[in-house]
């Protein structure tokens, strides 16, 4: 039995006097027990809302979620409020994109981090305070027993992300999704960050969900990707195969624009024409047909399935990058 | 922390030295004036002169404004004009009626005012929210004088719930230590005197707390519906937290900021708004002496006083206001 169990979860964002919008349109896809999978894709593809809808965390008006969500068996979407929020923290954790507004900027770092455990481990404030010094003594912040005491603003932003990832992994979860942990980052300390990350899944065991549009982190980290595009996963692959050949032209337009230092110099750089359109995708075709290079006419028929490749991936198209292509 | 405190008490001084010569020079402006009113419009000018000058309102404006001054730092504001009694004496039999009114009525505001503030963002756009934010509006533009002589029919002619008038039923016997009556009835165990100012506090503190009430319940709601999209609730949410931790550590801590101010910029208005409720109900406080003072010709000495003690009362509210933010707020503490 795999982890995660996402089976054809959709996510329809409802309004009164709007059109119903599908921003995650029947995706499914499996995490085992400590692996690394990668939601990849550009703004607007459905990965945050994806994972909001795993964690509960969708706010509960204007949207509808159907299909399932596996956690060792239990769907939880089908959870009592109280019994997801017995789980949120303790079974299955999350990680924000912007580590600054993630904390609560009137309480001490210390407090933070000890109330999952007070929460979850029925610790009492004491111990709490001294489990969460080593905590953050473990994701690399130097002079834990100071911090405890500080406040948000008195850290650097590389250090509040550790912090997040300290309160995240507490409590030891089976699973853990990061949105676009680094984003908000610099550089350096983005690879910092990933590393810590890498190193304590693999300690601990936690499978990690890892949401982002960096296919750089991609490369360094995920067992298996998912590349999303209009709510729908088009493609799906082993890490090594999807960067040694992906088959979807979205994805290999995605690693085309990635910028090498191997490249001849005065290249341009290559993009995908267009962006993320505001029509409502897969229903008269392809979503991606508008802006793909590949397109026949099959593509502005019908949203072409999610087939098995012989790679031992899935792929949503009509018109692959050919292998010779695809492996350049 | 001490340094800020110090400034902010020098500025004090500062402002009540610019408030006291204002209000001297504009109330010696006023028409009328304590001559006339003490000897009446058939009074032959002779009298009148030799009264001013008595009471030594014929010497220059800034020679009358140093002398005032003189005395004002030795604590003497001098004796009321209408009834000879020192001012202090005076006020200090009318300040803590006030400062009881007043009280009360920011306990209802602030008590009631968060959470229905809070509710009301919690449930944006249904009927609950709804309703409180029709029964502001409502509350911000009824008049005081008007609801306090509604409630005040209401409830003592129509159903005899609360007494029309007064701070005391006539003839209850009470002994006087700090001027707060119904502190006075629990620290002397005189419980029967406590719970009867207690009642007659009632209508009067609703009557003054309407109007802070739904200032605090406006700004509390749309404080608590932007601190509700910040993302560390998103993250507590995420931690699993219980309801009730969310809510008190995250949600209102953070909303509090702005409520915190508005209580301190409310007090001004308290303070106005209890000349209209004790006229309305003979509450015999700061208010009534005001308009007793002003009415009962021109008592420069008392008003002076009350005008020079209200702003020190404002300055002082908001002084504790700011203060308590860097209690709440540690981003405050480092500037």
């Amino acid at each position: 039995m795999s982890l995660l169990d996402v089976r054809d979860l959709s996510v329809v964002f409802q309004r009164r006097g709007e059109r119903p919008f599908t921003a995650v349109d029947k995706v499914s896809f499996t995490v085992e027990p400590g692996q690394t999978v990668g939601l990849v894709g550009e703004s607007g593809c459905g990965k945050s809302v994806t994972s909001l809808a795993i964690m509960g965390l969708l706010p509960k008006r204007g949207n509808k979620v159907t299909g399932e969500v596996l956690f060792e068996g239990t769907d939880l979407l089908k959870l009592r409020p109280d019994d997801m929020r017995d789980r949120r923290g303790r079974e299955i954790s999350m990680i924000f994109q912007d580590p600054l507004s993630s904390l609560n900027p009137v309480i001490p770092i210390g407090v933070q981090v000890a109330e999952v455990l007070e929460r979850h481990q029925g610790r009492d404030r004491k111990q709490a305070l001294r489990e969460s010094r080593d905590l953050l003594d473990a994701v690399g912040i130097p002079d834990p027993g100071r911090r405890l005491s500080e406040y948000p603003h008195q850290i650097s932003g590389g250090m509040r992300q550790r912090a997040l990832i300290a309160i995240a992994l507490a409590c030891k979860p089976r699973l853990l999704i990061a949105d676009e942990p680094t984003t908000a980052l610099d550089v350096t300390i983005q690879a910092q960050i990933l590393t810590l990350l890498k190193q304590l899944v693999d300690e601990t065991g936690t499978a990690l969900v890892m949401i982002t549009h960096d296919l750089g982190v991609v490369a360094g980290l995920c067992d298996t990707v998912n590349v999303l595009y209009g709510g729908k996963v088009v493609e799906r692959a082993p890490r090594h195969e999807l960067f040694a050949h992906a088959r979807h032209p979205y994805t290999h337009g995605l690693l085309n624009s990635v910028p090498r230092l191997d490249s001849p110099r005065g290249e341009r750089l290559h993009a995908i024409r267009g962006s993320v359109s505001d029509n409502i995708p897969w229903v008269e075709g392809c979503a991606f047909a508008p802006r793909c290079d590949n397109v026949v006419d099959a593509c502005l028929e019908g949203p072409p399935p999610l087939e098995p490749t012989a790679t031992g991936g899935d792929l949503r198209c009509n018109n692959p990058v050919s292998e010779e292509v695809a492996a350049r | 922390m001490l340094r800020v405190i110090v400034r902010r008490l020098l500025q004090l001084v500062v402002t009540l030295i610019a408030l006291s010569a204002l209000i001297f020079i504009w109330l010696r402006n006023l028409p009328g004036g304590p001559v006339e009113a003490l000897l009446g419009e058939r009074a032959t000018p002779e009298r009148r002169v030799l009264l001013t000058k008595a009471l030594g309102y014929d010497q220059p404006i800034l020679v009358q404004y140093g002398k005032f001054m003189q005395r004002v730092v030795t604590g003497d504001f001098g004796n009321s004009i209408r009834t000879g009694d020192p001012v202090t004496e005076v006020i200090s039999r009318a300040f803590p009626a006030t400062i009881e009114l007043a009280l009360a009525a920011m306990i209802i505001a602030v008590g009631l005012g968060i959470p229905l503030g809070y509710l009301a963002a919690r449930w944006r756009g249904r009927w609950p929210d709804n309703l409180t934010i029709a029964g502001t509006l409502l509350g911000i533009s009824i008049p005081i004088f008007f609801l306090g002589y509604l409630l005040k029919d209401v409830f003592t002619q129509n159903i005899h719930w609360f007494p029309p008038s007064g701070r005391l039923t006539t003839g209850l016997d009470n002994t006087n230590v700090t001027g707060f009556f119904v502190l006075d009835g629990l620290l002397t165990r005189e419980f029967d005197a406590s719970a009867d100012a207690l009642w007659h506090l009632i209508l009067p503190a609703i009557t003054l707390a309407t109007i802070p009430l739904a200032v605090i319940v406006r700004i509390t709601r749309a404080s608590v519906l932007d601190v509700l999209n910040e993302d560390y609730v998103r993250t507590a949410e995420a931690k699993g937290l219980r309801h009730r931790t969310i809510r008190g550590r995250h949600i209102l801590r953070n909303a509090l900021l702005p409520v915190v101010t508005t209580i301190g910029l409310q007090t001004g208005a308290l303070l106005s708004g209890a000349v209209l409720t004790e006229k309305v109900y003979n509450w015999g406080g700061i208010g009534t002496l005001i308009t007793d003072s002003i009415s009962g010709g021109r008592d420069y000495p008392v008003l002076q006083a009350i005008i020079l003690l209200a702003a020190l009362v404002f300055v002082v509210v908001n002084l504790l206001v700011d203060l308590s933010y860097a209690f709440i707020d540690p981003r405050v503490r480092v500037r």
